[in-house]
Parts: structure tokens; C-alpha cells; sequence
């Protein structure tokens, strides 16, 4: 059989949508917030033509704790928002990683702290990979740069946290979600990961009841601290297993950019650039945030290798950068704010007066 | 004669954690008796509050699960859209559901969520310490209202069922309370119909119950009962609040 | 064909299809093959009734979607005109809905074609494809699209709305007389 693969001209948000609806995804409960209303629309949509739910929640809150109960129930289940929409759902994300259920939430980043505005940003590193809400847990978190990763990293997202039982985050500025470019998939594309869900709650039909909690007020194997300990080793496993990385002419670079969406498609361009120069530039594109590529940065770090690390906020990534290579002389940052873009000219400017 | 009185089927074998003259216990059994009766105990899912009832999925045999406080009506209604033949309830009480979660308790009977509420009004925080909750009513004394709840400066008891009367997604609500045989009968009644109608796709229904909390209202179970009667009443009538076909 | 690195700010009032211009140039690009990106402006930066769209066609995989200097910049309001003339690279490319913008362009160091494209739309009988003239003007200048594919743009375009094609591919054909040096 001949296998469909058709170009659309796509926004980053709608791509997502259809990349999860593509992963099984049929239940979306999200709340309007600028820049990922066209995802909010688009599933308000297309999920009634795949029989799924589409609710338009009373706040973030009550969004993802829906999404909470679909999960629970079974069902590949997302929600979606920008920063400030994100800082109201960490209570109900904290309480998915407690509950071990997987769950994906899309984070369409704008400029804060606060209201801030509505223009790009990537001031959401921090709170995406380092828990975001209370108690010790990660969150997966999928980087996209590009309209087509907007689609890819959506679909995986859901197999992702189906495997780990986790939450998994896709985190891309406002750019990404409004921008359109070409998207182009299988038509006949299927849900990929589909295990079973023996934990799901389904009424106790001829099995013993099941609980589903984050409380843990038990002891011995029970406790709350055997919970964390096996948390931790889960995410040892995941930070084992699931780092994904593009390395763009690292091989022979004795300068690298090292950023993520946006910054990263501008990265690239200036390693094309720098390189017609004769410039041994090389770009580290982290496409997961979390788990962290400590291990291949700090392999380039004991090359020789020094890093500029290129973001859409104060310097956030950067810190990670610098526990992987342990000597902060190697490490320089360049950001943008509120909504700035990172200029190539200043990328280069900084690149060639170093060393 | 047979035995009169047993263990519900979909009661666990094991001892609460309630305080003596709690109404926790006695709720968590009607609802156990009711599910029983309809023979849906393979078929229900409920939602546990944050608050006293936390751990009612130790005494329950069935699927239950946690929320966190106030988001109860926000994952019931997640479930129930991916089960829409299950009995899906929650069991609230007075914070989670009237302070915290009153914007969730509203949206799902807004938009007629075909799910219960069991909502449980003991007047207070029972699991931090015997707080003012939004129910309270004026004149009483709580940990962090020592001066009595005056509606001039805490504001008046919050009545959720009067308030969700006027909402058309909403088809049944009943207050009652726990004070005597007959009460406890037309609680069971009243869970019964709540149940049933969401069986019978009838949509969004909500139960309260007037319960004692003797430990936070420093009064005996058997004071506590009176009170009930003679003071809490007063604010909260019980009865059909509303009951659509 | 030459290496194309083009870019397109298309600028206007809510309603004269600004938005829409920029997916025409990106659909057109992407159906040669090139790489596209389109970037709306958008939220409280499109309050009072001003819109625009960023457009990048290349060869090469593009970096950043904004556009800061364009090659190219398609105005059909006043307020459009005052923003982004001075942002047009130099030696490029103005296209300037005379029927609309109130003030003279002040550059001389870039091309400027104007026209009174509403003028001419209503004449063709849609006072709303001035936009469609204005990408037969660019069409004609820059020679990076085969008309045949333009014209499958906007059937693809308008596959719900069948009864707008004739006269959208009228309103592309001026636009190319128009834009004929």
C-alpha cells in the first residue's frame, strides 16, 4: 500500500494538536491564554470529529485536573498553555509525577515574571526541568524547534509517558506555537506505545479495587520515602535511556552554540554562516531538556571544546551547561528577554572575539 | 432470624481512622450500602477530597482515586468522560468543595456533568485543626475564628446547594443530615436517587450532609447531634432543594 | 535556479487579508520546493486594527521566522506605511496600496510600485483581493514563482469557496500587469 505523506502549511500549535490526536490522544481540557489559543481552537474541533473530549475548563486548575481523571481512567489525555496558565497547573503536574500517571501538557512559553507580555520567551527552563511544582520529581521535557518537531515531539510525548507513567512536557516559545511552516506525515500514521494500563481505574470488575494517590502516609515499603526512592530510580532510568541531542558539525568544532528552539534554529544558521568563514563552529541542539545532556557536553568540554550557550531568557539552560563542563572560563551566555530574539550578528560578534 | 446488620460488600474489613461521633463513618457506610443495593460496586469510581475523608479509599472495595483539594469535580469529570457508564462520584466536604473548589463544584453542575457529589458540611476543617470553613455559621467559635464567625468581619455561611439551585445543568439537590434513624434512612434515600439518576443519564446531583464533628465543636457526640439540630438547621434547612424530572 | 532567500512583511487593517497575503507567499514557496516560515503579528501588538505577517522563502533552511529588515514590504494602510518603510532593506522592495495610504514614501534608495490596488480590486468586482493583486506585483518582480503554481495556490486556497477563484486569478493576472517593468 502506498503510504500518504501530505505537506500542509501548519502553525506549531495546530501541528501539536494533530500530532497528539495522531498519538491516540482523545481527551484535551485546556483554557485560553495567548500565544497557544490555536491549539485550544484547533482541538475544540477535531476532537469531536475523533469521538474524543474537548473541554473548555473553568481555569488551569480544574484543566489539569481533568486531565488528571482521564488519565487515571486510562485515556491518552493533554492539556496545554503558556506561562502563566503553566505556574496554575505545577499543583496538578506535582500530583500526576506523585500519582505516577502519565500525562502531557504542552507549555507555549511567553515573557514573565508575572503577566509580562506576549512575545516569545524561554524564561520557563527552571520551572520546566527542575520540578516546577512541590516535592522531588521531574517532569520529561521535549524541546521542539521546528513546525514538523512540533508534530513529532507531541506524538512521542504520549509514548513517552505511557512507558515511564510521568509527566512529559513539550516546551516551545510563542514563536514556535504561532509560527506556520511546512508539516508533512503519514496519513495512516498510527498510535505508536499503546501498553497496557493495568493501574488504570476501570471499576473493579474481577480484580481487587484500585486506588490511585500521591498520598503516602505509610511505613517500611510504604513510605513516602521508598515512594521518592523509586521515583528517583525511574528517572535514573529515564536520564539513562531518553536524552536526545542534535549534534550539528560538533565533530571538528573548537567553538559551540549550544541552545534550544528558537535559539537553536538561529544557531544553526550561524555555524552555516561562521563555517563559510572557515570558522570550526559546531551547534549542540538539546531537543530534550530533561533529561540533560550532561555526558556529551562534558565530552566536548575535555576536547577543548568552549560553549556559548544562546537562550530567549536571563540564563537558565546556561547553568546546566556549566555543571557539565566544570570550568565556567569555558562557558559564556548570550540571552534575550520580553520577548527578544536572539540577533545572529551578536551570536557571531561573540563567538569570533573569544579566544 | 437472620443477621440485621453486616458488613457492606463494598466496605473493606477495617477499623476508620475517624474520631468517635464523626459522621465520616456513617456516610462512607450508606454510600457503601447504597452501591450494594443498585450492584454497581464493580462498576464505581470515586474521587476522595483532601480533607478528613482523604484515606476513604482504605475503607471503600472500590476503584477509587485521590484529587488534590478542591479539584475533586475537575478529575471526576475526566473520568467520567472516559467512562460514561461507570458510577463516578465524589465525596467532599466543606472546604474542598465550598472554599477551594467552589469554582469546580460550579463549572461541573454548569455544565451538567452526569457525576455525584456527596458533599459532607461539618461546619470546619476537620484534618488540620478545626479551622473556620466558608460553612461555619455566625456565632461559632473555631481555631481561627476564637471571636465567633461575625458575618461583619468573616462573612456569612456559604449556602453551595441554594447557590446551585439556580444553575439548569444541575437536576437534583437534597440536604439532610444525620440526627436521628429516619434522618440517616432519607440520607440513604437521598444518596440512592443521586446515584440512580446518574445511572439513568439524568446528569449533575449533589447531596448534602449535615455532619457532627464533636472533636472541633468541643461538644459530646450526643451535643453534637443536638446542635445539629437546634442551631445548624436553622441556616441550612435540610429538605429537596431541587429536583428536576 | 538561483539560491532564493526571500523576505516578506505584508502589512495592512484587520480585514484586507495581510494574514492570508503572507500563507499565499508561504504555500507558493513551499509548493517550489523552497523552505517557508510565516509569522503572524499577534494579541495586544494587532489591537487598533493593524496586522501584519512576516514571510521567509529560501533555499536554505531558515533561521529566524521574524522579519526585522525585509526585502521586500507590501502596505496597504497608512499606519503600515510609517513602520516599515524605513525598515526595507536598501535596494529593495516597497509595494504601496496608494488607494489606502495616506503620506508619500520618503525613500530613494528602494523600489517603490505604487497603486490604487482597492481602487482596482473594486473595479474587478472584490473590494477584499487587493491583497491577491499585490502578489501578482511581487510574482512579476521576483520571478521566483511559476504562475501556473500561483494559480494552483489559490484554488487550493479557496477549495470551500469555489466561486471566489475566478476572480482572485484576475486579480492575480493584474496584479502581474501591474508589476510588468
Amino acid at each position: 500500500m502506498r503510504r500518504s505523506k501530505i505537506k500542509y502549511l501548519s502553525t506549531g500549535n495546530e501541528a501539536c494538536g494533530e500530532g497528539a490526536l495522531r498519538a491516540g490522544c482523545r481527551f484535551y481540557a485546556g483554557y485560553p491564554i495567548t500565544p497557544q489559543n490555536e491549539l485550544t481552537a484547533y482541538m475544540s474541533r477535531r476532537m469531536e470529529e475523533e469521538n474524543g473530549t474537548f473541554i473548555q475548563a473553568e481555569s488551569e486548575l480544574a484543566a489539569i485536573n481533568m486531565v488528571f481523571g482521564a488519565s487515571v481512567a486510562g485515556a491518552r489525555a493533554m492539556t496545554s498553555s503558556s506561562s502563566p496558565g503553566i505556574s496554575l497547573k505545577q499543583e496538578g503536574i506535582s500530583y500526576i509525577a506523585g500519582a505516577e500517571l502519565p500525562a502531557v501538557i504542552v507549555n507555549i512559553m511567553r515573557g514573565g515574571p508575572g503577566l509580562g507580555n506576549i512575545a516569545a520567551s524561554q524564561s520557563d527552563y527552571f520551572q520546566a526541568t527542575k520540578g516546577g511544582g512541590h516535592g522531588d520529581y521531574r517532569s520529561i521535557v521535549l524541546a521542539p524547534a521546528t513546525v514538523q518537531e512540533m508534530f513529532d515531539f507531541t506524538y512521542d510525548a504520549f509514548s513517552l509517558a505511557d512507558k515511564y507513567r510521568n509527566p512529559v512536557m513539550i516546551l516551545a516559545d510563542g514563536m514556535l506555537g504561532q509560527m506556520m511552516e511546512p508539516l508533512a506525515f503519514d496519513d495512516n500514521i498510527k498510535p505508536s506505545g499503546i501498553i497496557p494500563k493495568p493501574w488504570a481505574l476501570t471499576g473493579a470488575e474481577g480484580r481487587k479495587p484500585l486506588s490511585a494517590k500521591s498520598l503516602r502516609l505509610g511505613s517500611g515499603k510504604n513510605s513516602l520515602e521508598r515512594h521518592n526512592e523509586r521515583l528517583q530510580e525511574k528517572y535514573k532510568n529515564i536520564e539513562r535511556s531518553e536524552i536526545k541531542t542534535e549534534l550539528y558539525k560538533t565533530d571538528d568544532a573548537a567553538k559551540i552554540i549550544v541552545a534550544y528552539g528558537s535559539p537553536g534554529r538561529i544557531g544553526r544558521s550561524c555555524v552555516d554562516t561562521m563555517r563559510d568563514d572557515g570558522d570550526a563552529i559546531g551547534l549542540v541542539r538539546l531537543k530534550t531538556l530533561w533529561p540533560f545532556p550532561y555526558a556529551e557536553i562534558r565530552k566536548l568540554a575535555e576536547r577543548g571544546c568552549e560553549f556559548l550557550v544562546v537562550e530567549m531568557s536571563a540564563g537558565q539552560m546556561v547553568e546546566d551547561v556549566r555543571l557539565a563542563v566544570q570550568d565556567d572560563n569555558k562557558v559564556s551566555f548570550y540571552g534575550r528577554m520580553g520577548g527578544g530574539i536572539p540577533e545572529e550578528e551578536v551570536i557571531i560578534k561573540k563567538l569570533k572575539n573569544r579566544g | 432470624m437472620g443477621k440485621t446488620y453486616t458488613r457492606p460488600n463494598s466496605m473493606k474489613d477495617v477499623l476508620t481512622h475517624y474520631c468517635p461521633g464523626c459522621g465520616h463513618g456513617m456516610v462512607h457506610r450508606i454510600i457503601c450500602e447504597v452501591i450494594d443495593e443498585l450492584d454497581v460496586r464493580e462498576t464505581t469510581i470515586a474521587v476522595a477530597p483532601v480533607g478528613c475523608a482523604v484515606l476513604a479509599y482504605d475503607y471503600w472495595n472500590f476503584d477509587t482515586t485521590e484529587a488534590a483539594h478542591g479539584r475533586t469535580p475537575a478529575v471526576a469529570t475526566g473520568i467520567k468522560r472516559i467512562h460514561p457508564d461507570k458510577l463516578v462520584f465524589t465525596y467532599q466536604g466543606d472546604g474542598d468543595l465550598a472554599a477551594i473548589g467552589t469554582a469546580e463544584t460550579i463549572h461541573a453542575g454548569n455544565r451538567g456533568e452526569n457525576i455525584s457529589i456527596i458533599f459532607v458540611n461539618n461546619g470546619v476543617y476537620g484534618m488540620t485543626g478545626g479551622q473556620m470553613a466558608p460553612t461555619t455559621i455566625l456565632g461559632q467559635i473555631t481555631a481561627t475564628s476564637p471571636y465567633s464567625r461575625r458575618s461583619e468581619k468573616e462573612g456569612f455561611p456559604l449556602k453551595i446547594m441554594e447557590m446551585m439551585a439556580v444553575l439548569p445543568g444541575v437536576t437534583y439537590l437534597e440536604r439532610t443530615m444525620l440526627t436521628s434513624p429516619k434522618e440517616v434512612i432519607k440520607t440513604k434515600k437521598a444518596i440512592k436517587r443521586s446515584f440512580k439518576r446518574q445511572l439513568d443519564k439524568k446528569g449533575f446531583s449533589m447531596v448534602e450532609i449535615l455532619s457532627p464533628c464533636p472533636t472541633y465543636w468541643g461538644l459530646s457526640p450526643l451535643e453534637s447531634i443536638k446542635r445539629i439540630e437546634n442551631e445548624v438547621v436553622a441556616t441550612y434547612p435540610v429538605g429537596v432543594i431541587k429536583e428536576d424530572k | 535556479m538561483d539560491k532564493v532567500n526571500e523576505s516578506i512583511i505584508s502589512a495592512g487593517f484587520g480585514g484586507q487579508g495581510v494574514m492570508v497575503l503572507g500563507k499565499f507567499f508561504a504555500i507558493a514557496g513551499m509548493l517550489h520546493e523552497f523552505k517557508v516560515t510565516w509569522l503572524p503579528s499577534y494579541g495586544a501588538e494587532v489591537r487598533g486594527g493593524t496586522a501584519h505577517s512576516y514571510v521567509r522563502i529560501s533555499s536554505n533552511t531558515i533561521a529566524n521566522p521574524a522579519v526585522f529588515n525585509p526585502d521586500t514590504a507590501i502596505v496597504m494602510n497608512a499606519p503600515s506605511l510609517d513602520k516599515f518603510e524605513k525598515r526595507v532593506k536598501s535596494g529593495g522592495l516597497l509595494i504601496l496600496n496608494s488607494s489606502m495610504a495616506v503620506g508619500k514614501p520618503k525613500r530613494n534608495d528602494i523600489k517603490i510600485i505604487e497603486a490604487p490596488l482597492t481602487d482596482e480590486a473594486i473595479k474587478i468586482g472584490n473590494v477584499k483581493i487587493a491583497n491577491i493583486i499585490t502578489a501578482g506585483i511581487y510574482a512579476s518582480r521576483k520571478r521566483i514563482f511559476e504562475k501556473d503554481i500561483l494559480k494552483n495556490v489559490i484554488k487550493t486556497m479557496l477549495r470551500t469557496r469555489e466561486e471566489l477563484v475566478s476572480v482572485n486569478l484576475r486579480a492575480l493576472e493584474l496584479g502581474m500587469e501591474i508589476g510588468k517593468e
